[in-house]
């Protein structure tokens, strides 16, 4: 039995492709409603402008920060600090996953360990990053990829658990060697968790990335945030903020879009597999 | 009665192994960073004495508290109400994604605004905000996809709108409620600490920033220590609640493998 | 022997009209159904594939508004979903709750009647022996076969005690063996408790081997081609009653209409 329709055998609620385009709308409308009440709210004084500035001032900040040249360093450096932290906690997650998780004894032992430095807040691990590396970059490099690195394991553990054993006897008892048994049975089978480790590891990276440089002041985007705010500069910090916030909608977009193509190429590749 | 004792030596091995090595390791240790464990250990009953236990890591935990609860409310109460309702979620769904793809550590500067950075209603109505995100939308998504056929079952036999909704819609959508709650818990822990490193605060972060800030490291070890067990005994908490009211998920989900 | 099937009409349905209208051309999907069912009557109602079957039950259901025409059910009109009428789905899987045991399944809807605890019990406990899973009161859906869970659904609508049972092709998606069981279980069900059911099925063979009639339904726009009469004895049986050739004979009148329906066949009386 299923329960949502998001079970293919279920009852998809799918909206017809004219009722697309009504929703595409309507959300359009929701976001520039969002905006007109914020200009409204502060223009009418309802909400203190200190507090909240006209949506109008925020544009303006917003395009004069689209010129600053500091505005554009800050910017490529968060995004690289992301990028590279992200990799890093790929590369390591996907080793470490791969491993531990086609051997038993491994991923006994390292079972109860993984839970517990799981949920353990990267941001506890901000004095000693500090203390050892200031406000270099290093000290978002260290958080980013120890928060990202988790969301990858875990994922990359689930899907090497995944494999069907039936599929992986058989090709051993082909007698492939381990590699081209780990390339043609295990790699498929992982790779759509992989993706999702993906996908939940960027959004947490990002995090991490602007949390460094708000709190520890590494500099970037969040740094910048930090500054504006200090200085009582209100319209600039909330043009800030919607700047990060759109490269955190970018990140969604493009870690779904991945996914999306690679469960693609994945479901003929698994076909074949059977 | 072997597997027992196999399945604890599993679960204890590495743990105590990487412990004692840590021990071990920097036992004599005169590097300013990393003390010898055993002095870490000797600091704890000291530094997270009763008083500090009262003054700084209950209200810590209790803002979290009040904060995620907040969160909780509004977000399964919204996201039901707009998930039910097609024109509303496609009008809201745009502005609410772009919400919650803000980090949610730039809440606070902003809150500040508002609320300033001391005290505690700064730190909750930034928790509670943070949480709210992932728990409305997944509420919302849990209720759009709700099956077809379950509603039309529900609707049959006229069951009242209060039944519908807690028994069916909810219940029905409680395993990515769920989800959503667990992202959550984890950025609260985030925002519970973040939200006091800025101005003068008591709270466990603001105290393992003074710790790090005075350079007192065996202390501020301890301190980094504490939030570790905290956010592990967390997460263990929401894992056994989910455990009990999500089974008949598992074994849905069970049943589907099967087939 | 089912409750004497007395002039009183339990449903009647009259000029039933429903049209799509979405946001491409409008669709007539169901164009003037006008028939009766009396208290006590077990009819059936087969068509070809998309003659709109599951539409007509929706409406009649009340899930589901009409374009024009009137349902009575029991002299009320149908404007949603009425009290008195239970419907078993075709996807019994997804129409129990899965986060409920079986006996709180049935239960459900007797406490929304406002049935007091005890009788809610009795009800529930003679409904799930009517079906012949009293020990599953306990157990999850998820846990049973397929067969199973669709009597849970049988038994969840009989301990409603509804005046009409609305059957969508309840066994369509079940095994053929777990089928013919559940089929004389309906039939048994039918007699002892004097419901009335209208039961819609796209397997003629089931139809005739049930209904007292069967009500035969064109392709779309969807009218009834004709009402045929179920003139077999009362007492069925899968092996004796489908070797009649009474059997035979209604079952291939019945083939051939839906063939001349497939085909477009309209009934000479069609008015609009």
């Amino acid at each position: 039995m299923s329960l949502t329709a998001s079970d293919p055998a279920a009852g998809r609620r799918t909206r017809p492709a004219a009722g697309r385009r009504t929703d595409l709308f309507l959300g359009v409308l929701g976001l520039a409603s969002i905006v007109a009440l914020t200009e409204i709210l502060s223009r009418t004084r309802i909400v203190d402008p200190q507090f909240l500035p006209p949506a109008t001032e925020m544009g303006r900040a917003l395009l004069a920060d689209l010129g600053r040249v500091d505005f554009w360093t800050a910017f490529g450096q968060t995004v690289r600090g992301w990028a590279i932290g992200l990799a890093i906690a790929m590369a390591l997650g996907i080793a470490f996953g791969g491993i531990v998780g086609s051997i038993g004894f491994l991923r006994r032992a390292t079972a109860s360990t993984i839970e517990f430095l799981r949920p353990i807040p990267s941001v506890a691990l901000i004095p000693l990053v500090v203390l050892i590396y200031g406000s270099r970059p290093q000290s978002a490099l260290v958080l980013v990829v120890y928060a990202s690195f988790w969301q990858i394991l875990v994922q990359v553990l689930y899907g090497v658990a995944d494999v069907d054993p039936v599929v992986r006897d058989t090709a051993h008892s082909y007698r492939f060697r381990s590699l081209t048994v780990f390339r043609t049975v295990v790699w498929p089978t992982a790779l759509p968790y992989v993706v999702t480790g993906f996908r939940l590891a960027a959004a947490v990276a990002l995090v991490l990335e602007i949390t460094a440089e708000l709190v520890i002041g590494v500099p970037g985007l969040g740094q910048l945030i930090g500054v504006a705010q200090s200085s009582a500069a209100v319209p600039e910090t909330y043009a800030l903020v919607i700047v990060v916030g759109v490269i955190g909608v970018a990140v969604n977009v493009f870690a779904r879009w991945i996914e999306r193509r690679v469960l693609r190429w994945h479901v003929s590749v698994r076909r074949d597999l059977s | 009665m072997n597997r027992i004792i196999a399945a604890l030596l599993y679960a204890v091995g590495l743990p105590a192994g990487l412990l004692a090595g840590w021990w071990l390791v920097s036992d004599g240790s005169t590097s300013f960073f990393w003390p010898p464990l055993a002095d870490i250990v000797q600091a704890f009953p000291d530094t997270w004495n009763s008083d500090r236990v009262l003054a700084d890591v209950l209200p810590s935990l209790a803002r979290l508290g009040i904060g995620y609860a907040a969160a909780l409310a509004a977000g399964v109460g919204l996201g039901a109400a707009i998930g039910l309702n097609p024109r509303l979620r496609a009008f809201l769904e745009p502005a609410l994604e772009f919400f919650r793809a803000i980090p949610p550590p730039v809440l606070v500067p902003v809150i500040a605004l508002f609320a300033g950075y001391t005290g505690w209603t700064s730190k909750i109505v930034t928790i509670a905000l943070g949480c709210l995100w992932p728990i409305l939308l997944n509420t919302v998504e849990g209720v759009r996809g709700l099956d077809e056929v379950l509603l039309d079952t529900a609707r049959s036999y006229r069951l009242r709108r209060r039944t519908r909704l807690l028994k069916v819609v909810l219940r029905g959508s409680s395993p990515q409620i769920a989800a959503g709650a667990r992202q959550a818990l984890s950025i609260g822990v985030i925002l519970m600490v973040v939200s006091e490193l800025f101005g003068a605060n008591r709270g466990l972060g603001a105290s393992i920033v003074q710790f790090q800030r005075t350079f007192a490291i065996p202390q501020m070890w301890t301190g980094i220590i504490l939030l570790g067990l905290i956010g592990f005994l967390l997460s263990l908490l929401f894992r056994f609640v989910e455990h009990r009211t999500l089974a008949w998920y598992r074994g849905v989900r069970r049943a589907d493998r099967r087939m | 022997m089912p409750a004497v099937a007395t002039e009183a009409v339990a449903l009647d349905v009259r000029g039933l009209q429903k049209t799509y209208s979405g946001q491409g051309p409008s669709v007539e999907a169901v164009r003037d159904l006008t028939f009766v069912v009396r208290r006590g009557e077990l009819v059936c109602i087969v068509g070809p594939s998309g003659a709109g079957k599951t539409t007509l039950l929706r409406c009649i259901a009340g899930l589901l508004a009409t374009s024009d025409g009137r349902i009575t059910l029991d002299g009320v009109a149908v404007t949603g979903p009425p009290p008195g009428m239970a419907v078993v789905f075709q996807e019994y899987g997804r129409s129990l709750f899965p986060w409920m045991t079986v006996g709180q399944n049935v239960e459900l809807p007797l406490k929304e009647k406002r049935i007091p605890k005890a009788e809610r019990q009795r009800l529930v406990h003679a409904a799930l022996e009517a079906v012949g899973l009293t020990d599953s009161a306990r157990a999850h859906p998820w846990q049973l076969s397929g067969g199973m869970q669709q009597r849970v659904a049988i038994a969840r609508a009989v301990a409603y005690e509804p005046s009409v049972l609305l059957m969508d092709e309840p066994f369509a998606a079940v095994d053929a063996q777990t089928r013919a069981d559940l089929e004389d279980l309906v039939r048994s069900l039918w007699e002892r408790l004097g419901v009335t059911v209208l039961f819609v099925t796209h397997d003629i063979d089931e139809a005739v081997y049930l209904g007292q009639r069967v009500l035969v339904l064109s392709n779309r726009p969807t009218v009834v081609l004709e009402d045929v009469r179920i003139d077999l004895p009362d007492r069925r049986d899968q092996l004796e009653t489908r070797s009649l050739p009474r059997f035979t004979e209604l079952r291939r009148h019945v083939y051939e209409l839906i063939q001349l329906a497939k085909q477009g066949h309209r009934p000479e009386n069609e008015g609009r």
